[in-house]
């Protein structure tokens, strides 16, 4: 009884006459592919929009790192990208260089990882490992998509701004100079992105970041709770919580996380739009930008760094989160093992999704706020090295005595634990107050974060696209290129991040144009630095050439790779229980009812080695 | 245009022979009857044993790195606070390295030793308690002690400095650094940001100052007298845009003056003095070796950061905030340079925090002196303190002109157009009669 309540729960809104007939019915190319309310559909929809906007993020990283390595000198490349305006006789200019490091950031964190990690495999993933028909809202689900496309189109079209003008159309007063997208990092600290006067992109391109923010959250809002009450109302008869696979769980957390920390920044946001366009002084005070004295008093631009990173915090989880989901769920099934420790891995998850909340304070401890606030962020920050840590050792426990079968997408899983390790401890100096005195805001801190964020849930990512692809296209990736592909990026990865440690502790500090600078005054640093940056950027290069075979063999699989089987990985998840051609509603007939955990592989006594969720307890069988 | 055609066939053809190529393959394990979610037991060996050689040659390349770069940048920490920092630094580097090799060394062994193998199923191995307890409670007893000592020196690092220390202002704009020592009397005068003028960059506020900032405010082609006037001349006329800016200026100067006003009632003569003898430097910072130092940072325009790599010592300059640090030199620049084997070395003061196009080149040198150089470093300096700047006209360009008119030419100027700047620049150090004005072209 309680699947059929389910059931009609899900369609009452919009298409409730599934449930009689639940076969295929025309469809318009229009609300087929474009305003599709199909979550499998706009699950897609957010993949291909994210690589477009990550390709491109690493594309703007390739032109700044060719700048890192060989300062100054004139490259065919860079003018062929940026021309004149941007990169005179092929030599890229200052403004441009931190235009680049912004709009990379930007894309990468929010648009790649957030957007596109977390709005593809939620969409996906939740309602069919949860036994669902859709999403509890398909209308919803389809404007948080829009709303993500419409500001990843904003923020594209940020790049081009030039003096008050997009491809020649006037949007603000003609002001010379005012060129460029958002210069002020990912970060958009005040008083840089909110004087137009301060930087050239801090006018128009600043405006554009910060409205195409405000639909990305909104967007990101409305994603997020309807995660959240798919997975709390939507379970199909027999999946309770704690049968749930850690996909969703993560999926859950990370929706959670995103809907409490994301409103903090669009209101941080809609202060400096305030600061910007109506004169208040949130953030503004004692100010003399270009000679002239402002009048803005009272006003504190830690204030605007607190609500920051208020979200951003969170939002390094919110990114790593559905990695870490996604992993567990493809370590297990390649391992033919349990997950080990599955209560201890949703109580790290938790752990890790309550403590990110108070430990913003850590990227503050030299802002000059006060230092026992310090200390207490030091304490809470280190806490979550215990969770991590558990996670660690759960997912090496896993790996130990199974029966691998390295896929492409385990491989991938296999290099996010690695990464997550090594960008992980670094995290416990930067965490120390004392000892991030001396490394706050260097080349330390980049290799950090890419490594342990970014690296991480890229890796999570490709994991992902490889291991769900049969079910999102029902066709197979090809196998080999697959290798190929991780063996080139894991490669790269620590090719391109590790030396980064090394340049940020000789004292080299983020975000400069030109290192050549240490040239004035130390010798030493200076050689370091500079053969370090070629190091780097031969990696870089070596690693973005790299991603063309994935996106070769992405495309290349959608229309010409083989056709897939129904359960190609042998999982015990209910994803695999649906036909390979995919239908509105998921399932033909009736709903799957849930039997016991997902983990049910190599169980002794049963003839196979994996046992879905939706196969009764045999007589006398333990849960688990 | 030949050439780029060239390429781009090259490409065009290369994308179509891997696509042949993918057919042939996939025709073949057709015709073997194998999809491609049938990893073969080759491809499962191989891969395996590739991620062990992998972590091999991982470790290789950071034991390289440590070997040939490890802490050569950085060199040994110039104050003593850095070199406490530096112990605790070293020893948090030994437990991360443990951890780093011990996780991954697991990690990538146990992907190539439990490769599937015929015969040998999975182990099910569900949960563990008592293992699950050893991994949360061993990381969490380490943790405490890096908490513990970190905190314990996180709290010498901020905690307030001697009334011994030296005090130092430090004033940042795009894209320099101005040093104001606090002079004789130690003590550093007040400022208000609406005291600036060409005359007063630092904002220093004394009764004279107060004065002067408010005729500069009422006269002068942009002062308020003079727009009003603009304004009320019924033979000029402005397009719309300018007659707005015309009248935004106009609140905007007619508020700041109303506060000059006030300043000027309250103010307390007797601070005068304070400031009188407060020291102004540019371009080199120079510290007296075994004394310590009590900063506090301004910023002029947007938020900077105030990174010492050398002392291990760093802190943001906001505006309309000050914020503080203190730190003791101890190896001055010429023992540093004997250390460091580089007679050309300088410490240094670098902006860490973006804050506009020419970021990277605002920085200031520093230079640690022995007492006896340091004090007559200071005698130099007796016609540059903020009264006899202020009451020289016409401006503050000149007031390093006493210890170092010859060398002008020198310094790069901070903001300018140089696009590669590889010269190591010697920071002015005339009044000690070195001529050591060394330009020499690095790598």
């Amino acid at each position: 009884m309680a699947a059929i309540t389910h059931d009609s729960h899900g369609h009452h809104d919009s298409h409730a006459h599934h449930d009689h007939d639940h076969g295929h019915h025309e469809e318009s190319f229009v609300s087929k592919y474009i305003f599709s309310h199909d979550h499998k559909m706009i699950g897609k929809q957010f993949l291909i929009t994210a690589v477009f906007m990550g390709v491109l993020a690493m594309l703007l990283s390739i032109l700044f790192r060719i700048q890192l390595a060989w300062p100054g000198e004139s490259s065919d490349f860079l003018h062929f990208f940026l021309g004149d305006d941007w990169a005179p006789k092929g030599v890229l200019k200052e403004d441009m260089y931190l235009g680049l490091v912004t709009i990379h950031g930007t894309i990468m964190v929010f648009f790649l990882l957030t957007g596109g990690l977390s709005g593809t495999f939620s969409n996906i993933l939740i309602p069919l490992q949860l036994g669902a028909r859709d999403m509890a809202s398909g209308f919803l689900n389809m404007l948080s998509y829009w709303f993500f496309f419409l500001s990843s189109l904003i923020m594209f079209l940020s790049l081009f701004v030039h003096d008050g003008a997009i491809f020649g159309i006037q949007i603000t007063d003609a002001n010379v100079g005012d060129s460029g997208p958002a210069m002020a990092g990912w970060t958009i600290y005040p008083p840089l992105s909110a004087l137009p006067q301060a930087v050239s992109g801090s006018g128009l391109g600043m405006t554009m970041w910060l409205f195409s923010m405000a639909i990305f959250i909104a967007g990101s809002l409305i994603g997020s709770l309807n995660y959240i009450v798919t997975v709390l109302n939507l379970r199909t008869k027999g999946m309770t919580m704690t049968r749930m696979p850690l996909t969703i769980w993560a999926f859950f957390v990370t929706a959670i996380l995103g809907v409490l920390s994301f409103p903090v920044l669009f209101s941080a946001a809609l202060l400096l739009i305030m600061d910007r366009l109506a004169g208040t002084s949130f953030y503004l005070s004692d100010i003399i930008v270009n000679g002239e004295m402002l009048t803005n008093h009272g006003g504190s631009p830690l204030l605007f760094q607190h609500l920051f990173w208020f979200l951003g915090h969170p939002e390094v989880y919110i990114v790593l989160l559905p990695a870490l989901g996604l992993s567990s769920e493809i370590i297990a099934t390649n391992s033919r093992k349990p997950i080990f420790g599955y209560r201890a891995m949703i109580g790290s998850i938790l752990a890790i999704g309550f403590l990110s909340f108070i430990v913003w304070g850590h990227h503050m401890f030299i802002t000059g706020m006060n230092p026992f606030l310090g200390s207490v962020f030091v304490f809470t920050t280190l806490l979550i090295a215990i969770p991590s840590a558990v996670k660690v050792f759960n997912y090496i426990t896993t790996l130990w005595r199974g029966s691998l079968v390295l896929t492409p997408a385990m491989l991938f899983a296999i290099g996010l634990v690695s990464t997550f390790i090594t960008g992980g401890v670094t995290g416990i100096i930067l965490a120390d107050s004392a000892l991030d005195i001396a490394i706050h805001d260097t080349y330390f801190v980049v290799a950090h974060f890419h490594i342990v964020m970014g690296m991480s849930a890229v890796f999570g990512m490709f994991a992902g696209v490889y291991h769900w692809f049969p079910k999102m296209y029902g066709r197979m990736m090809n196998t080999r290129l697959g290798y190929a592909h991780f063996w080139v990026t894991i490669i790269g990865a620590y090719g391109v991040f590790f030396p980064m440690h090394f340049v940020g502790i000789a004292g080299a500090p983020r975000r400069y144009y030109d290192y050549s600078v240490f040239g004035q005054f130390d010798t030493d640093s200076y050689n370091m630095i500079m053969d370090l940056n070629v190091i780097v950027t031969v990696f870089a290069i070596f690693a973005a050439l790299g991603q063309l075979i994935f996106l070769f063999n992405f495309f290349y699989s959608i229309y010409r790779g083989p056709k897939a089987v129904q359960n190609p990985w042998k999982s015990n998840t209910l994803e695999w229980t649906t036909p390979v051609e995919h239908i509105h509603g998921n399932w033909p007939g009736e709903l799957p009812t849930v039997h016991r955990w997902p983990y049910d592989y190599s169980k002794p006594g049963a003839e196979e080695d994996f046992i879905p969720q939706n196969v009764p307890l045999a007589e006398g069988e333990e849960e688990h | 245009m030949i050439t780029k055609l060239i390429i781009l066939l090259i490409i065009v053809l290369g994308v179509i022979a891997i696509a042949q190529l993918m057919r042939v393959y996939e025709l073949s394990s057709k015709l073997r009857k194998t999809g491609e979610q049938d990893i073969s037991d080759r491809d499962n060996n191989l891969n395996g044993r590739m991620m062990f050689i992998f972590v091999l040659l991982l470790y290789v390349f950071v034991i390289w790195l440590m070997m040939k770069y490890g802490w050569t940048g950085r060199g040994e920490a110039a104050s003593t606070i850095g070199k406490e920092t530096d112990w605790l630094l070293n020893l948090n580097f030994i437990i991360i390295f443990a951890v780093f090799f011990l996780t991954n060394t697991l990690l990538f062994y146990f992907t190539y030793k439990y490769v599937r193998k015929a015969g040998v199923k999975a182990y099910y191995f569900p949960h563990n308690n008592k293992l699950e307890m050893i991994w949360t409670v061993v990381p969490a007893c380490v943790l405490a002690v890096i908490i513990i000592l970190g905190l314990k020196k996180w709290n010498e690092a901020t905690s307030e400095s001697g009334k011994e220390a030296i005090r130092v202002e430090l004033f940042s704009k795009q894209f320099d650094w101005t040093a104001r020592y606090a002079g004789t009397d130690n003590k550093l005068g007040r400022f208000d940001y609406k005291l600036t003028t060409d005359k007063n960059e630092l904002g220093i506020m004394t009764s004279q100052s107060i004065q002067s900032a408010i005729d500069n405010m009422e006269g002068g082609v942009t002062g308020l007298d003079s727009i009003s006037f603009k304004l009320n001349d019924e033979n000029l006329v402005f397009s719309a845009i300018d007659q707005q800016k015309l009248e935004t200026d106009l609140s905007r100067k007619t508020r700041l003056l109303r506060l000059l006003y006030q300043m000027k009632e309250h103010h307390d003569k007797k601070l005068d003095k304070d400031a009188a003898d407060d020291i102004i430097q540019k371009d080199t910072l120079f510290l007296c070796k075994g004394r310590e130092y009590e900063f506090n940072f301004r910023a002029k325009d947007v938020i900077h950061s105030a990174y010492f790599p050398h002392f291990r010592a760093q802190v943001n300059t906001v505006p309309g905030l000050t914020t503080r640090f203190k730190f003791t030199p101890d190896i001055s620049t010429d023992e540093m340079r004997v250390k460091k084997n580089d007679d050309k070395f300088n410490y240094i003061l670098m902006c860490n925090k973006i804050c506009g196009g020419a970021h990277y080149k605002m920085k200031m040198f520093v230079v640690v002196l022995e007492e006896d150089e340091y004090n007559r470093w200071l005698k130099s300096k007796e016609n540059s303190t903020f009264d006899k700047i202020f009451n020289a006209a016409p401006a503050p360009a000149a007031e390093d002109a006493s210890a170092d008119a010859a060398e002008n030419d020198t310094q790069t100027p901070a903001g300018g157009e140089e696009k590669k700047d590889t010269t190591m620049v010697e920071p002015k150090t005339a009044f000690l009669g070195r001529k050591s004005l060394i330009i020499n072209k690095v790598g």
